[in-house]
């Protein structure tokens, strides 16, 4: 990064204090995320009935749930697996599609009709019922969720490396590249690809976001991740029995923690971009 | 007349152009189910327990012993037929099972798509008339928290709210409560089947029923909609012929209305075909939340009993409404903007 960039940075943060605080919760998070399981007060498992269902006390800030286990233990602990799925699950579309992507958009012709294609039929599903198909498909466990929600991130990847390589794939400095004697794969590796990198980031913050509800939904509906692990999704949908007769914190605060995440990572990104790719603001 | 016919021919072609997608997503599904984990003549037989025997003659029944494109193009000539296979929690034919609980998901769907659309328009409408005011500034709040609450979590509060601490929601179960009768069955959607049976107060009943998912979908759909017609609007009301309106004295309303809206309907209809997408699968969470028998509850209920013939039509099914409503909207381009027509 140059000191012009920094300045950038430095310039877009001051007018814009919001983006700054999210780049900061973000690390909170993820600091969370790392030592959680050693701060938390209660053990996330350990049941005690003789509290149970208990409303939000200064012993238990989040309250119990119906096995007595204290919420606010089971909602930091649950940050390190619900990360970890959605970061995972968006490396992995990132690396696939960019690759794919800058393949596409460099070569062109018949793999890119085919790619393209295939990324069609992938759109033609409304992609929650893809995933819900894909974990039915491969079996329900955690890796399969990070392998459906990875995939139904990829066509967004795949499209939007396509595009940034494409419209960079006769720039000079790629025909210099060429001129040098680079072969074509390392046209791509070592050039196009760190050159879209920037704005590829961008999608990927705004994408964490996506990813983090899609993985959540998944557990909520049953997929996925077993009871009693800790995890957002699924402690949601363990508090739904109960919020019909007023235990309301089962409900909240997991989904919170949820929407706190989200909203991190949209504000980060929108941050970003603002910062990196001054166009696209709107 | 000649506006129609060439919308006909517009929609027609995007049809034909849709067809390898469909074609497509029939080859998907069908790879789906190979990939299934076990042997699907045992999920097609009585169950896990069923003999020997039994599962040799359905796998010769069901061509199983056939080369793979012969058994593919056996699947599609079924799902051609209408033939989705039988779904074994019900012992029915997932396609009638399909039909029947279609409408329930309809109603939901249309319902929440209508809610979203009433609100996040004049949203957008309003934070563009005035950039910068506070009216905007909520707009854009409104708009950054509504992406960020998933779908399950609202519905649940709404119900804390609604139903517990106010009392104003009915229990959220179901359609109709147990005291209600069922309307006779016309088109299966109840607030159309109540108003034909001429029954109000089912009418109502089914409506306050609906009322709580509706929202809950809305909510979800209301930022991404607002949001576009914000833009679309901000960019129609700083052109050229607006500036030429409000010159030659025109009302407000009308230059809002008839000559800025119309113009910033594009971008806001295709937004609401992608919007329409994300509802199709934000179905599956708001049917669980609320009991609702609709068609994603329904395959929802079947893969967690491993019975997949259910899951493989209803991805089937909602990869092809989402066609049909992507044709709608590619209709509706052309009804809005005749320009699109003429190329």
């Amino acid at each position: 990064m140059s000191s012009a960039t920094l300045k950038h940075a430095a310039f877009v943060l001051r007018g814009n204090p919001l983006t700054a605080i999210a780049a900061f919760a973000t690390a909170l998070l993820v600091v969370l995320a790392i030592i959680g399981p050693a701060i938390v007060p209660y053990d996330p498992t350990a049941s005690d009935v003789a509290h149970a269902l208990e409303a939000p006390t200064a012993a238990h800030w989040f309250g119990t749930d119906q096995l007595g286990r204290d919420v606010f233990s089971r909602v930091i602990v649950a940050a390190r697996l619900d990360l970890a799925i959605a970061a995972s699950a968006v490396v992995l579309s990132f690396a696939l599609g960019a690759v794919i992507g800058s393949i596409c958009g460099y070569t062109g012709g018949r793999v890119d009709r085919a790619v393209g294609r295939f990324v069609d039929v992938l759109m033609a599903f409304p992609l929650f019922v893809l995933a819900m198909a894909m974990v039915a498909a491969l079996g329900n466990r955690v890796e399969n969720i990070v392998i459906a929600t990875a995939l139904i991130n990829l066509p967004f990847y795949i499209r939007f490396a396509r595009a940034e390589v494409n419209v960079r794939r006769n720039a000079g400095w790629v025909e210099a590249a060429r001129a040098c004697g680079d072969s074509h794969l390392s046209v791509v590796l070592r050039f196009l690809l760190p050159n879209i990198l920037p704005a590829m980031a961008v999608q990927i913050s705004l994408n964490l976001g996506w990813a983090i509800l899609n993985a959540a939904g998944l557990s909520f509906i049953g997929l996925g991740v077993k009871p009693p692990t800790p995890e957002w999704g699924i402690m949601v949908a363990e508090g739904a029995r109960f919020i019909s007769t007023g235990k309301w914190w089962l409900v909240a605060f997991p989904g919170l923690a949820l929407m706190f995440c989200v909203l991190c990572f949209n504000l980060l990104g929108d941050g970003l971009r603002d910062i990196l790719d001054p166009r696209m603001r709107t | 007349m000649s506006q129609f016919a060439s919308t006909a021919r517009r929609a027609g072609r995007r049809f034909v152009s849709s067809l390898p997608a469909l074609l497509g997503v029939l080859v998907f599904t069908f790879l789906l189910m190979r990939v299934l984990p076990g042997d699907p003549a045992v999920f097609f037989a009585s169950g896990p327990t069923a003999g020997k025997e039994e599962i040799e003659t359905i796998r010769k029944q069901m061509g199983l012993d056939k080369p793979m494109p012969e058994q593919l193009a056996r699947y599609m000539l079924d799902v051609a037929q209408g033939n989705l296979g039988n779904s074994l929690t019900t012992g029915q034919p997932v396609s009638k099972d399909l039909r029947e609980r279609l409408p329930a998901s309809l109603e939901l769907t249309f319902a929440a798509l209508l809610i979203a659309l009433l609100s996040a328009v004049p949203l957008g409408i309003a934070a563009a008339l005035k950039p910068n005011s506070l009216v905007d500034h909520g707009v854009r709040l409104l708009c950054a928290l509504g992406v960020c609450v998933p779908t399950f979590v609202s519905g649940l509060l709404l119900i804390y709210v609604f139903y517990y601490l106010l009392g104003y929601a009915p229990d959220p179960t179901g359609r109709i409560d147990i005291f209600t009768s069922q309307p006779p069955r016309m088109t299966g959607f109840l607030l159309i089947d109540f108003l034909l049976a001429g029954d109000l107060s089912g009418w109502w009943a089914a409506a306050s029923q609906l009322v709580l998912p509706a929202f809950t979908m809305a909510l979800f759909v209301v930022a991404p909609l607002a949001r576009i017609t914000r833009a679309a609007m901000l960019s129609s009301l700083g052109s050229d012929f607006v500036r030429t309106a409000r010159s030659i004295g025109l009302p407000r309303w009308r230059i809002v209305v008839v000559y800025a809206l119309r113009n910033a309907i594009l971008p806001v209809l295709t937004i609401t075909g992608i919007v329409f997408s994300t509802m199709l699968g934000a179905n599956v969470l708001v049917e669980k939340v609320f009991s609702w028998p609709g068609v994603a509850s329904y395959a929802l209920d079947a893969l967690l009993a491993s019975d997949y013939a259910p899951v493989q039509g209803f991805v089937l099914l909602m990869a092809f409404i989402f066609v049909i409503v992507n044709l709608v909207i590619d209709v509706l381009y052309g009804i809005a903007d005749p320009r699109i027509s003429i190329e």
